[in-house]
């Protein structure tokens, strides 16, 4: 180790809840630097991808639709996750959200104007003008005005604890590696949806085939570290939120682009040419979530989309253009399928279709009879070419596993006690809230709420330490 | 999806797509809304939406795909490129545009000085040669040029200037898969006359202006855009008003100091002076990943012809009395004379083909459009 710093508050992390933290902590008078393991381009994390927050609030705003009260939005949370969750955290989070759009407005981040519609989620989601990346720009400008100091392609590769507290964080820049001792530390550095070889430990081979949605830069170090230092960790490895994207995205940071939105439209069929789930069971927003979990358990962790020329227009335009044929067979040879199983699938699939009025909007009265398993809604014959393939692979969004905090984000030890001057925000403690399953815009919400949280509890901390020395 | 390729257009359709899909800019400027109500980016849709852009740069720094990303998204830059290429196949007549691809600011001001070095020889050949350098008292410029001959010269320049610029326009429109009598409808002109005229979309979304020429919001660009346009507009009111004082009320200039004429022009002369010498000055600073060099030379081309005929405007004025006017007259008038010159063929045209593209849109939005029931 060849140098030393200091700082009063030190925030492991360039992403959303990271920047809140620095904000806050800087905000009340506190010295703050910011690791950034990415270059300057990528900074900003998952966090650069995003585009909405989901946020409660009493009565119509700026941003908002009408109203989205706790007890709703704490029964949503329920729903997807089947009751898992730690109730005190889960309601703090939903309270604190409804005044975080004034905060975040208050620092500079804009939003889109409310649109109204059924189909819309701006009853629920505030959405960010510009997406995720304006938003950390505006996060790293204030942060900059404020004095954080910010490094960029610094990663924290370990964490020294001793009795419960964090005396010294390893660092490494370039070929250096050196010592950073805070008064007290945020680590908000993500998940580890990143590290392949640590998907692979949680997934089996089955991980290889996975593609990571965003950065490439959260490989779950610190997370590693706290866990191996003492922290009590919190939640499965291998939940996490995942999506079915296209096969042709790249393995890292496709980002949005790379959704295929036409699964309800159509139907989705294995390596075996068989369909799997029904695709037709909610609105695609409602279970895009689920479908990467469910490509992931097919043989090769891959599947097809399959939809004629009647959706064309009907859903978001994907960046991959479908593989095109004028017959089923001649789709299914050109996907690489097992023709015959494909085209049974088919056949069997139309002739179950029940006639219905077809309305995309609405979860409209199209559906099969007699299918396992069934198609429950928009469901219309395949049978208007050009016939369109996707191919579709699992989508990894983040990772749960997590370290487990208090309300007021101070880490949590196995040993049952808690750590002095350490806490957590966003992804990295988003287990304690979300077991399984996700809520659209519940990733900023977690990371917005705990960042300012974490960043208060260690500047008054840090001014404790310096009213002592 | 391919790798970026030299192709202009089919980069654009490769960029637009991957837009279509993510359309997290969508609330920044009105590219957007056009792009949204297509699937398909040909080079006619693509000139169309080139020229709803104002090149503001947010959504380059706001794009999660901007290089070195692999998706290397940088709208204002291909926009750009592609409103510059639509501009020069629009523009007529055509070889007077080719003229300005290359070297547009040497072009320009070999014009400028071309035209003032003829008024001069002209004048001093009229005149009978000392009469050039006299001091004039009252600052008689139709004794150095007599009116006919001026009014003559500036009409049949605005005739042609005025020709050439419906002439691309009409050529845009149509390329747009318009029918001329689109133009017409009241609605379409309504539209783009509100949209135009309240510079609607150069606000930045509202109080922070936009990101140019850095990362950082600013709102330079506006006050700069501002000053230029709203100086042209003073100094066209002053010729406005001075062709009705001499035919009106057969008041003959020069006029007074306090004179409407004379303070419009002086006003609007400041305000061409300040405007593009600032844009000038941030494109200078502006992000190379954002810019089209190409269009470089035809922008400060126009930046600077704005400024010079302004200064020697500025500088008649306060010299007429003097033996330095007759040569400020002779070089004021070659400045202005060239400015309108390159006006079809260079940045100008920019409000025109705007203009087109806003009108189509308010033709477009009472067309059905796509519904792709999204969030
Ligand atoms: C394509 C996509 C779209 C999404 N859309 C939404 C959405 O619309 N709404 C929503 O709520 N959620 C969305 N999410 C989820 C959301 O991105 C996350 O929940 C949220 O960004 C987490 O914020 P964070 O600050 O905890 O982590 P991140 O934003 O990922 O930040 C982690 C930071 O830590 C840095 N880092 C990691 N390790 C180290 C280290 N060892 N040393 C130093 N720095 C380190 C990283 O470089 C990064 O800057 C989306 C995710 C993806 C991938
Ligand atoms: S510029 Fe980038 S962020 Fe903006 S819509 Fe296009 S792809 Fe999305
Ligand atoms: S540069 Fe500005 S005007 Fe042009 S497309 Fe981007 S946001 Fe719109």
């Amino acid at each position: 180790m060849t140098a030393e710093r200091e700082a009063e508050v030190l925030v492991i992390g360039g992403g959303n809840a990271a920047l809140c933290a620095a904000i806050t902590a800087a905000e009340a008078g506190a010295r703050v630097l910011l690791l950034e393991c990415a270059p300057r381009h990528y900074r900003g994390g998952n966090s650069r991808h995003t585009r909405n927050i989901r946020c409660m609030h009493r009565a119509p705003t700026r941003v908002l639709t009408e109203a989205y009260p706790e007890d709703e939005y704490y029964e949503d949370l329920l729903k997807v996750t089947g009751g898992n969750t730690d109730e005190a955290l889960a309601r703090h989070v939903i309270r604190t959200s409804e005044p975080a759009i004034d905060w975040m407005s208050a620092r500079g981040v804009r939003f889109q104007p409310s649109l109204g519609g059924t189909l819309h989620l701006s009853r629920t989601n505030a959405f960010f003008l510009g997406g995720g990346k304006a938003l950390v720009n505006t996060y790293f400008h204030r942060a900059e005005r404020l004095g954080v100091e910010v490094l960029y392609e610094a990663e924290a590769i370990d964490l020294a604890l001793d009795a419960g507290r964090c005396s010294c964080v390893t660092v490494r820049q370039d070929a250096r590696t050196f010592a950073v001792r805070a008064r007290a530390v945020v680590v908000a550095s993500g998940g580890f949806e990143s590290n392949l070889a640590w998907l692979r430990e949680a997934w089996g081979p089955a991980a290889d085939n996975f593609l990571i949605r965003g950065t490439p830069y959260n490989m779950g170090r610190v997370l590693r570290a706290l866990i191996d230092r003492g922290a009590q960790a919190i939640g499965d490895p291998t939940q996490c939120h995942a999506a079915a994207i296209d096969a042709r995205a790249p393995k890292f940071d496709g980002g949005i682009v790379t959704r295929v939105d036409c699964v309800s439209l159509g139907i989705v069929v294995n390596r075996e040419g068989v369909r799997f789930y029904d695709e037709g069971e909610d609105f695609w927003p409602q279970r895009d979530a689920i479908w990467g979990r469910l490509v992931a358990q097919q043989p090769g962790q891959i599947a097809w989309a399959i939809i004629d020329r009647k959706p064309i227009g009907r859903f978001m335009p994907p960046v991959f253009p479908g593989v095109r044929a004028d017959s089923i067979a001649e789709l299914a040879a050109a996907l690489g399928l097992p023709v015959q199983a494909v085209v049974k699938t088919v056949q069997d699939y139309n002739r179950a279709v029940q006639p219905g009025h077809f309305d995309h909007a609405v979860l409209d009265g199209c559906r099969t009879r007699g299918l396992s398993p069934e198609k429950t809604h928009w469901a219309l014959p395949i049978d208007s070419p050009p016939y369109y393939g996707y191919p579709l692979r699992p989508g990894i969004t983040f990772t749960y596993l997590g370290v487990k905090v208090t309300p007021r984000a101070q880490v949590q030890l196995r040993d049952g006690g808690l750590a002095k001057n350490l806490y957590a925000a966003g992804e990295v403690m988003a287990g304690n809230i979300l077991s399984k399953g996700y809520l659209a815009g519940i990733g900023m919400t977690i990371g917005t709420v705990y960042g300012r949280i974490a960043g208060e509890e260690a500047a008054r901390h840090a001014a404790g330490a310096r009213q002592a020395a | 999806m391919s790798a970026p390729s030299g192709d202009l257009h089919q980069e654009g359709a490769r960029q637009m797509g991957i837009c279509n899909s993510c359309r997290y800019c969508e609330g920044y400027c009105a590219v957007f809304p056009a792009m949204e109500r297509r699937l398909a980016f040909e080079r006619a849709e693509l000139e169309y939406l080139a020229n709803r852009c104002h090149g503001c740069n947010e959504c380059y720094y706001a794009c999660q795909y901007a290089p070195p990303h692999e998706f290397a998204i940088s709208l204002p830059k291909m926009l750009g490129e592609v409103r510059a290429a639509s501009w020069r196949s629009h523009a007529w007549p055509a070889p007077l545009a080719r003229s300005f691809e290359r070297g547009g600011l040497v072009a320009a001001l070999a014009l400028a000085f071309g035209l003032a070095a003829i008024l001069a020889l002209a004048a001093a050949l009229g005149g009978g040669g000392a009469s050039l350098l006299a001091a004039r008292a009252g600052g008689d410029f139709y004794a150095v040029i007599p009116h006919g001959v001026m009014a003559g010269l500036f009409g049949a320049v605005g005739v042609f200037v005025l020709a050439a610029l419906v002439a691309g326009l009409l050529s845009f429109w149509r390329a747009s898969g318009e029918a001329l009598a689109g133009f017409a409808r009241a609605h379409a002109l309504a539209g783009a006359l509100k949209d135009a005229l309240s510079l609607k979309y150069l606000d930045g979304n509202g109080a922070v202006g936009c990101t140019y020429p850095g990362e950082r919001s600013s709102q330079a660009r506006r006050w700069f855009h501002h000053l230029s346009f709203y100086g042209f507009l003073l100094c066209f009111a002053a010729t406005v008003t001075g062709t009705v004082y001499h035919y009106g009320f057969g008041w003959v200039a020069p006029y007074g100091y306090a004179s409407l004429p004379v303070l419009l022009g002086t006003a609007g002369g400041l305000g061409l002076i300040a405007g593009p010498a600032g844009l000038a000055w941030l494109k200078l600073r502006r992000d190379p990943a954002t810019a089209n060099p190409e269009q470089t030379g035809m922008d400060t081309a126009f930046l600077a012809l704005l400024v010079l005929a302004s200064l020697s405007g500025l500088a008649l004025l306060a010299w007429r009395e003097t033996a330095a006017m007759a040569l400020l007259l002779c070089a004021h008038l070659g400045v202005v004379l060239a400015l309108f010159l390159v006006l079809p063929c260079g940045r100008f045209v920019h409000g025109v083909y705007r203009f087109a593209a806003l009108a189509k849109y308010a033709l477009e939005q009472r067309r059905p459009g796509l519904d792709p029931g999204r969030e």
